[in-house]
């Protein structure tokens, strides 16, 4: 990672939610008036969300941004984050009412780069990973660029927006803990038995973001099976813009060497190889 | 209107310093920040050679603060020099240099260094983080090590020299007077306050480096108070911080003594924060009618508690 990605000015805007769709117990999308950031934001990038008011919790949350949200006219009006109760601060963004005010920094870090035809782009998601995908496969729609998207979750009710991906003519495959939807097990059983039936002379890139255990167990397949992987990861951040060196993971430079690399400004993508997953904290 | 201050021979054009490890090299904020406003940017802590850190998790969230135990991850002095600095000159930055050293010789070696450096501005020793073993707070937790350390850099810079010190020891007033003796040019205060937080589910430290230094507005009420006895024992220019987050807690360290401040924490929840801040100083001295903001420095009034104290 010798070169920073050089990023569009970050701005901070003070934003009103526009709406908040609980999607379960756990999870909501939260819709943000966000003009500014909605208008510069590339697929896989975040946002840095203050999630109160006050001094607790203290710092901002990073969010992929889930969508763009358009105006009538098509023009960019904000953005949705996908969110999972876990903490207090996603407490708070599954609680937060239409009308209240957040701050919301982005948009920030390196962004996927899709593929053109004739490659295939394949996206595999865990859980809450879903969440930097759809902005991927608007991308990729608009590029023609045949996609697949395999998701899993731990039960069919934990499954979101499949019909949204559908509508942009992505090939979905399920996979689900309890075999309630889809197929029975880990996701990564399903895309394995797919990468062995694609012949080698057909291109083919592998996108990834979910739990740590699957996005290396993708990596590992992806090694094996001589594709190219791009990992999105999802570390604590302090800042979002490489002030503080909190959020680094161990990644090797281009001479193979490792060293701490943000994940704010050097990711949240990168290439899977490069990434030392035996010291990627599990979450 | 003047907020401006010297620091040795050094004028700074406001009192608003960017903390040391809160603001990178300082280049990570250089498109969404105008650096030259800035009274000086203290970037992150530099050894002669790189370093990679400890592991992560190296930041833990607590009431009103955080913990953090980066160990003091940086590029070297040489690349420090190479990849950073032209671009900070350029910006036109005061650029105040965190030197770290495990050794005495290595903090000599990297003052000498950065002395022949064009565009560095001032030297700030970091003999207080409270994250590495050796080196480093070894030598600010002892009276003898802190004047050691002062007068080593003080004796192959020209550069003004600030000791940044420990808030982990009882008596920081006596720190202050020690780097005095040895000739700093002024000190700051306060590095993080040695910290821990535990997951009681899984009984293991938040932190990978089991303890960390905590910040944030959680450390205000004590930095003020070290500030506070600091300006009781020095006439040396005292940078102040710990949890500065508002324009009043800017002031509040001011009157207690600081004639300058540094910001960390709270740059991380709003980057913006600088232009907010100077803009309020700027109200604060119209409202007050105050025409040079040095004149607030140490202007804390204890007589009336003072009294009544002794009449109760
Ligand atoms: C993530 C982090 C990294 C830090 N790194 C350094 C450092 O490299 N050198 C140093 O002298 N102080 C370092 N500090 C201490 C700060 O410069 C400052 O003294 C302290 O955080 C108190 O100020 P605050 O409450 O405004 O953050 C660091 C603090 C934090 C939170």
């Amino acid at each position: 990672m010798a070169q920073v990605y050089t990023r569009d000015m970050p701005v901070d805007i003070d934003a009103t939610v526009m709406g908040n769709r609980r999607l379960s117990a756990d999870y909501n999308v939260l819709a943000i008036d966000a003009p500014e950031i909605a208008s510069r934001a590339r697929p896989g990038q975040f946002v840095m969300m203050k999630t109160s008011r006050g001094l607790d919790p203290l710092l901002r949350r990073p969010f992929s941004i889930f969508e763009i949200l358009r105006d009538d006219g098509g023009a960019p009006r904000g953005v949705s984050l996908l969110n999972k109760r876990v903490g207090g601060g996603t407490s708070l963004l599954y609680q937060a009412e239409s009308g209240a005010r957040l701050a919301c920094l982005g948009p920030l870090g390196r962004p996927f780069e899709p593929v053109d035809p004739p490659a295939e782009a394949w996206m595999v998601a865990g859980g809450v990973g879903l969440a930097p995908f759809l902005t991927l496969a608007e991308a990729l729609h608009a590029r023609a660029t045949p996609t697949m998207l395999f998701y899993g979750a731990r039960h069919a009710g934990e499954l979101y927006c499949v019909d949204r991906f559908e509508t942009l003519g992505v090939r979905v495959v399920l996979a689900t803990e309890d075999g309630s939807r889809g197929a029975h097990g880990r996701v990564t059983a399903p895309l394995e038995s797919a990468l062995s039936r694609r012949p080698l002379g057909e291109p083919l890139k592998l996108y990834v973001c979910g739990p740590t255990a699957m996005m290396r167990a993708c990596a590992a397949l992806a090694a094996s099976h001589g594709r190219a992987c791009d990992v999105s990861l999802e570390q604590v951040m302090g800042c979002g813009l490489g002030g503080c060196y909190s959020c680094v993971v161990l990644a090797r430079d281009d001479s193979g060497r490792p060293h701490h690399t943000r994940t704010c400004i050097d990711g949240p993508v990168f290439e899977a190889s490069r990434i030392v997953w035996d010291a990627v904290d599990a979450h | 209107m003047d907020l401006s201050l010297n620091i040795g021979s050094l004028r700074l054009k406001n009192p608003l310093i960017a903390a040391s490890g809160c603001f990178g090299y300082g280049v990570e904020y250089a498109d969404i920040v105008d650096l030259s406003t800035l009274g000086g940017v203290a970037v992150k802590g530099l050894f002669l050679s790189e370093r990679e850190g400890h592991p992560p998790p190296r930041i833990v969230e607590t009431p009103s603060g955080m913990l953090n135990a980066i160990g003091l991850q940086g590029i070297g002095v040489h690349r420090f020099i190479r990849e950073k600095l032209p671009e900070l000159r350029e910006r036109r930055a005061v650029v105040i240099v965190n030197i770290c050293g495990t050794t005495l010789d290595e903090y000599v070696e990297v003052a000498r260094i950065l002395s022949d450096a064009a565009g560095v501005a001032a030297l700030e020793l970091n003999i207080s983080c409270p994250n590495i073993k050796e080196g480093g707070i070894t030598f600010g937790c002892s009276l003898t090590g802190t004047h050691a350390v002062v007068s080593a850099v003080r004796k192959v810079t020209r550069l003004p020299v600030i000791p940044k010190l420990t808030p982990n020891v009882t008596d920081v007033a006596s720190f202050a007077r020690a780097a005095e003796e040895a000739g700093a040019d002024a000190v700051s205060l306060v590095n993080t306050f040695l910290a821990m937080a535990i997951d009681v589910r899984t009984r293991r430290p938040r932190l990978s480096n089991i303890v960390g230094g905590l910040s944030g507005p959680a450390i205000r009420p004590i930095a003020v108070r070290m500030v506070y006895e600091c300006r009781n024992t020095v006439k040396l220019p005292i940078i102040g911080m710990g949890g500065i987050a508002t324009v009043d807690d800017v002031l509040e360290f001011m009157i207690a003594g600081a004639n300058a401040v540094q910001v960390g924490t709270a740059n991380f929840v709003d980057p913006f924060i600088w232009s907010r801040l100077l803009d309020g100083l700027r109200r604060y001295m119209r409202d007050e009618k105050i025409a040079r903001l040095q004149d607030l420095v140490g202007t804390v009034d204890t007589t009336a508690r003072e009294q009544a104290w002794i009449s109760s």
